[in-house]
C-alpha cells in the first residue's frame, strides 16, 4: 500500500514592531520579567486596546507579497479561555474577517521542480505571556512581557505532500518575512513558530484522513522530523486496522516522538465574538497602494533578474536570492568587481564557509563587500592567482587589511615577467636531468612534477598559465 | 466634635455647580470651607444613606487648597475648587476603585481614568467615590458588595441603579454633582427616582479609558446634577475624543452653555406610543403629559410615533450585555490583582473559588447568561439574533428622526420602589429599564429631567436625540427648567 502524507501548516510570525499589538509597551526579547507590561498588558480594569498601525501595515505588506486579497473591512474577535498567562481571559484575534485573504507561495524542491502552495489566510492576533514553572518550588511565575506581542498567523491550505515540502514552504516563508522586514524570523526565540496539521491517506484517495495537529515546533529540522514520525505513527495505526483520533499532539525532540496533549485542550469552546472595544478596521485602496510602494524586490523576481542580468545559473541565483542580505552583498561585490560568476562563487563558497564557522550572519561579515570585490579584482587582472587569493582572503579575515595591502606587504604579486619565469624554468630543468629524460621518453605525467617545482620555487607567485606555456616549449626541445 | 454649620455654608450646600462657580469667584467662601462643609455633611448622613463607599477627605482638602491658591493668584480655571463625586467605576490613581464588588475591594488603580484626569485638570475637587450596583449590573443599587443605597426622598425606597450612590449623593446634597455611567439606563433611571438631571451622552462622546467595563458596546459615562446647566458644565469637561479609547469619536465638542437658552419654536417632539402603553403608571403619565404641554407652550409640536421593535429591546439587551460582560469579567481570575480565594489547592480551585466568592449573584447570573449565549451551537440563535434586533431598533430611531427632532416619554413607568421588592425576581428588575435600554442599543444620547411628583416622589421625563445632539438635549432640559421648578424640589434628609 502506498501512503500519502497531507500537511497544512499554521505559522505564527512575531512581527518586528517596536510596541505591542494593542498597547505601547516595548516588545524587546529577554527583558526582566514583567518590566514590559503596562496597565493594559496586565489587563487592569478599565484599560482598552488601541491597534498598532505598524502591525497592520506589516500584515498588509505580507498579504501583498503573497498576492493575497486584502480584506477591506477587517474585524477583531475575542477568543475566550482561562489561563494564567492570558491576562484578559481572552485573546484578541481574528475569526471571520482576517486582514489577509487567499494568496499563494511558490516553493522549489531539491530536484529543481516548483509547486505553488495556497495560503488560506493570515490574521493578526496577540501573543500570550509565559508561565514559568521552574523558578519557584510550589508556585508558577507569570511573565507578561510577551503578552500582547503582535503575531501574524499564516495558515496554508492542506496542499503539502511531504515533510520535505513542508520544510521548503517554511523556508520560503522565512525568507519572505525577512525580505519584507516584518519579523526577525528567529525560531530559537520563538519569533516564528509552527503548528503542523498532519494526516495520511492512500495514494489516489480524494478524501483526507483524520488529522492530528502538532503544536509549537520550533526549528526547520524538527518540523521535518515531527511530520515524518507523526505520519509513520498514523500509518502504523491504520495498517494495524486502527483509527486516527483528531487531537492535538506535542513533538518531543529528545525522544523524537509525538504525544497526545490533554483532550481538554481540544474540547475548549472559545466563544468567539467581535471585540467591542475595537471598531472594524477599514483598509482603503490608498492605504494598500501606500504599503505597496514599500515592497522590496521579492526573492522569485530577484532570482530571475540575477539570471538574466548577471548570467548566473538558476541554482546560484536561487541560493543567492533566498536571503535578502546575501543577495544585496552579492550585488555590491559583483557590481564593484565586474565579474558576477566569480563574485557568486566567492560569496557562496569561501565567504559562506567562514561565516558558517564563526556563526556570523552576512551583515556582520569580517570582510566587507567592497573588500571582497577588491580581492576578486586582483584575480581578474592577474595580479594574483586563485590559489594565492585564498591566502590573501585568510589574511583579510584576520584583519590584516585590504587585498592590495596584503599582496604588497607579503609580496604575493604574481610573476608575469616571462623572462624571469624562463630563467627559473631553465634552472629547474637543469637541476633535474633524470625527470627530463623520463618526460622526453614519453612519460607525460612528469610534466606536473616540473610545474610543481616551478610553483614551489616561485612561492606560488608565478603565473600558472605562463608557466605551463613556457615549460611545455622548453621540455619539447 | 461636630461644628454647627454656619447659615452661609448651609446655603452654599444648596448651590449647584454654576452658582458655586460664581460664589467662589466672588469669594463668598473658599473652596476649603465648601469642601469642609460637604465632608461634614457626608459624615453626618452617609452612614444612613450609604451613598459613598470611599470618602477622600484629605485629598479633597488638598485639592481645595490648591484651587484657593490658584484663585488668589488669578490662575484658577472657571470651575476650580468645586466639589463633586466619582462613581466608583472610574479608576482613580491611588484611591480604591471597587466597582461595587468584593472582587475589587482591595484594588487600588495605579492610573486615572480619562474622565478623572479631565475633572482633575479642571480643578474639580473629588470628595469620594460613590456606591453602585456590582459592576454596574442592577437597577436598584441593591447588588453592591457595600450594601444598598437608600433613596434620600424615602429611606425605605431604592435610589435606582446602577448609579444609585451618585444619585443619592447629589439628591441629598452630599455633593453638588457626580459622575455616573449608563449601560441600559443606569444614569437616567436613578435621575428619575431621585429628582435629578441625568445625561447619558452619545456612545463615543466620552472616553471609556479607565471606566471599568460592563458591556463595552453600551457603556457610556455621563453626569447626575441638579440642573441642566450644571450638566452642561460637566459634560463640557468630560467630553471629547480620546486616542486611548478606540471607540471614542473624533467629533468636535460644541459649547454646551452657549446654546442652553435657544428657543424651541418649531421643535418636533416624537412620543413613542409604546412608551405610553400598558404598564405605565397613570399618575406618572399624567405628569409626563403635563410636562409635554410645557414644551408645546414654548412652540414645540407633539407627534405620536412608533418604535416598532421597542418590545424586543430588553430581550436583545439581556443577550448582548451579558455576552460582552462574560468576557469583560474574565480578567478577574485572582492572578494579578483583586480578590483571591484563601489557600487555593490548584489553578482550577483558585479560579472557581476566587470567582465564586468574589462575585455576587447578579454578576454570576449575567456571566452565565452571556457565556451560554456565546456557546457553540447557541451563538447564532442568541448573539447574532440579538445583534440583528439591535440593528432593527437603531433603524426604528433613524426612521423616527426623519419625522421628529427629539423623542420624549417617561424615563421609568413608575416612581422609586421599595428596597427588596424586586430582588427575588430578576426579570421584573430587568424590565425596570424598559424605556431606557433601546437608547443604549442605538448608541443615542438620552437625558432625564425632573418632571413632576407623584405621591411626593419625583419622576423623570426622558429626552432622546440624534447622535451627538447633547447640546440640544441640554437646551431643552434647560428651557423646561426655566419654566418649571421640579428640579428645585429636594428631599431634605
Amino acid at each position: 500500500m502506498a501512503w500519502e502524507t497531507v500537511i497544512g501548516l499554521e505559522v505564527h510570525v512575531q512581527l518586528a514592531t517596536k510596541s505591542k499589538l494593542f498597547s505601547g509597551s516595548a516588545t524587546t526579547f529577554g527583558a526582566e520579567p514583567n518590566t514590559q507590561a503596562n496597565v493594559f498588558d496586565l489587563a487592569l480594569p478599565g484599560t482598552l486596546p488601541v491597534l498598532n498601525g505598524e502591525a497592520l501595515r506589516m500584515a498588509v505588506k505580507f498579504g501583498l507579497a503573497i498576492g493575497a486579497h486584502i480584506g477591506k473591512k477587517s474585524v477583531f474577535d475575542r477568543k475566550n479561555y482561562f489561563y494564567p498567562d492570558l491576562p484578559k481571559g481572552y485573546q484578541t484575534s481574528q475569526l471571520d474577517h482576517p486582514i489577509v485573504g487567499k494568496g499563494s507561495l511558490t516553493i522549489t524542491l531539491d530536484d529543481g521542480t516548483s509547486r505553488t502552495i495556497g495560503v488560506t489566510r493570515a490574521h493578526l492576533e496577540e501573543d500570550a505571556g509565559k508561565s514559568l514553572h521552574e523558578l519557584f518550588p510550589n508556585d508558577t511565575g507569570i511573565d507578561l512581557n510577551r503578552a500582547g506581542t503582535p503575531l501574524l498567523e499564516i495558515v496554508s491550505e492542506p496542499e503539502l505532500r511531504s515533510a520535505k515540502e513542508a520544510v521548503a514552504y517554511l523556508k520560503k516563508l522565512h525568507s519572505l518575512i525577512l525580505y519584507l522586514g516584518i519579523s526577525d524570523g528567529d525560531m530559537s526565540q520563538g519569533s516564528m513558530r509552527c503548528d503542523a496539521n498532519v494526516s495520511v491517506r492512500q495514494q489516489g484517495d480524494s478524501k483526507f484522513g483524520t488529522r492530528a495537529e502538532i503544536k509549537n515546533i520550533n526549528s526547520f529540522r524538527f518540523v521535518e522530523k515531527a511530520i515524518l514520525i507523526e505520519a509513520q505513527r498514523q500509518i502504523d495505526i491504520l495498517e494495524d486496522g486502527g483509527r486516527i483520533i483528531q487531537e492535538t499532539r506535542l513533538y518531543d525532540p529528545d525522544r523524537n516522538e509525538t504525544r497526545s496533549m490533554r483532550s481538554k485542550e481540544v474540547a475548549n469552546d472559545y466563544r468567539y465574538f467581535p471585540e467591542p472595544d475595537l471598531l472594524p478596521v477599514v483598509i482603503d485602496d490608498a492605504f494598500i497602494a501606500a504599503v505597496k510602494t514599500t515592497l522590496p524586490e521579492l526573492p522569485d523576481l530577484k532570482s530571475q533578474r540575477f539570471q538574466s542580468h548577471y548570467g548566473l545559473s538558476d541554482y546560484d541565483a536561487d541560493v543567492l536570492s533566498a536571503d535578502r542580505a546575501t543577495a544585496d552583498f552579492f550585488e555590491v561585490v559583483a557590481n564593484a568587481c565586474g565579474d558576477a560568476k566569480l563574485s557568486a562563487n566567492w560569496v557562496m563558497g569561501d565567504l559562506q564557509s567562514v561565516l558558517h564557522k564563526s556563526e556570523l550572519d552576512i551583515a556582520h561579515s569580517p570582510v566587507s563587500a567592497h573588500a571582497l570585490a577588491g580581492l576578486i579584482s586582483r584575480i581578474k587582472d592577474n595580479t594574483i592567482s586563485s590559489k594565492i587569493a585564498k591566502t590573501v582572503f585568510e589574511a583579510m579575515i584576520n584583519g590584516e587589511g585590504s587585498a592590495d595591502t596584503i599582496i604588497e606587504s607579503k609580496g604575493l604579486k604574481q610573476v608575469t615577467d616571462s623572462g624571469a619565469i624562463e630563467k627559473l624554468i631553465d634552472t629547474i630543468i637543469a637541476a633535474n636531468p633524470k625527470q627530463l629524460e623520463q618526460y622526453r621518453s614519453g612519460q607525460d605525467k612528469v610534466f606536473t612534477f616540473f610545474v610543481g617545482q616551478v610553483m614551489k620555487e616561485s612561492k606560488g607567485k608565478a603565473n600558472p598559465a605562463q608557466v605551463n606555456d613556457i615549460l611545455l616549449n622548453k621540455l619539447k626541445k | 466634635m461636630t461644628s454647627e454649620m454656619t447659615p452661609k455654608m448651609n446655603d452654599a450646600l444648596k448651590q449647584g455647580v454654576a452658582e458655586l462657580a460664581r460664589s467662589l469667584a466672588r469669594k463668598d467662601f473658599t473652596s476649603v470651607e465648601l469642601t469642609r462643609a460637604y465632608l461634614e455633611r457626608i459624615d453626618q448622613h452617609n452612614p444612613e444613606l450609604n451613598a459613598y463607599v470611599t470618602v477622600t477627605g484629605e485629598q479633597a482638602l488638598a485639592q481645595a487648597q490648591a484651587a484657593d491658591q490658584a484663585r488668589a493668584a488669578g490662575t484658577a480655571a472657571p470651575y476650580a475648587g468645586i466639589p463633586f463625586a466619582h462613581k466608583d467605576i472610574f479608576c482613580t490613581s491611588g484611591v480604591r476603585t471597587a466597582c461595587g464588588s468584593r472582587m475589587l475591594d482591595n484594588f487600588i488603580a495605579p492610573y486615572d481614568a480619562t474622565v478623572v484626569e479631565k475633572m482633575r485638570q479642571a480643578g474639580m475637587v473629588m470628595l469620594g467615590k460613590t456606591n453602585m450596583d456590582e459592576f454596574a449590573m442592577g437597577s436598584s443599587n441593591e447588588t453592591s458588595w457595600y450594601g444598598p443605597v437608600k433613596n434620600p426622598w424615602n429611606h425605605t425606597l431604592v435610589p435606582g441603579g446602577s448609579s444609585g450612590g451618585s444619585a443619592a449623593a447629589v439628591a441629598a446634597h452630599l455633593c453638588p454633582a457626580a459622575t455616573a455611567t449608563d449601560t441600559g439606563g443606569s444614569i437616567r433611571q436613578p435621575a428619575s427616582f431621585c429628582g435629578l438631571t441625568g445625561i447619558k451622552p452619545t456612545y463615543g462622546r466620552v472616553s471609556r479609558w479607565g471606566m471599568i467595563a460592563f458591556a463595552s458596546s453600551l457603556d457610556q459615562a455621563g453626569v447626575l446634577t441638579r440642573s441642566a446647566e450644571d450638566a452642561a458644565i460637566l459634560m463640557q469637561m468630560m467630553s471629547g475624543f480620546d486616542p486611548k479609547d478606540s471607540t471614542s469619536v473624533d467629533v468636535p465638542v460644541p459649547d454646551y452653555l452657549a446654546t442652553l437658552d435657544q428657543p424651541l419654536k418649531g421643535l418636533r417632539i416624537g412620543l413613542p406610543k409604546q412608551h405610553f402603553a400598558v404598564g405605565l403608571n397613570p399618575e406618572v403619565e399624567k405628569q409626563i403629559r403635563a410636562a409635554l404641554s410645557e414644551f408645546e407652550k414654548q412652540g414645540a409640536v407633539l407627534k405620536e410615533i412608533s418604535l416598532d421593535n421597542s418590545h424586543l429591546s430588553v430581550s436583545a439587551y439581556y443577550v448582548l450585555a451579558p455576552a460582552e460582560a462574560s468576557a469583560n469579567l474574565s480578567r478577574y481570575d485572582g492572578v494579578r490583582f483583586g480578590y483571591r480565594c484563601d489557600k487555593p489547592v490548584d489553578l482550577e480551585d483558585m479560579y472557581k473559588r476566587t470567582r465564586g466568592e468574589g462575585f455576587g449573584d447578579e454578576v454570576k447570573r449575567r456571566i452565565m447568561i452571556g457565556t451560554y449565549a456565546l456557546s457553540a451551537g447557541y451563538y447564532d440563535a442568541y448573539y447574532i439574533k440579538a445583534q440583528k434586533v439591535r440593528r432593527l431598533i437603531k433603524d426604528d430611531f433613524d426612521r423616527a428622526f426623519r419625522e421628529v427632532d427629539v423623542i420624549m416619554g417617561p424615563t421609568s413607568p413608575h416612581t422609586a420602589f421599595p428596597l427588596g421588592s424586586k430582588t427575588k425576581d430578576p426579570v421584573t428588575m430587568y424590565l425596570e429599564d424598559i424605556y431606557t435600554i433601546a437608547v443604549n442599543l442605538a448608541g443615542l444620547p438620552g437625558l432625564s429631567v425632573p418632571a413632576g411628583l407623584v405621591n411626593g416622589l419625583p419622576i423623570g421625563l426622558q429626552i432622546v436625540g440624534r447622535d451627538f445632539s447633547e447640546a440640544q438635549l441640554l437646551n431643552l432640559a434647560h428651557r423646561f427648567q426655566q419654566a418649571t421648578d421640579w428640579h428645585t424640589h429636594t428631599p431634605g434628609v
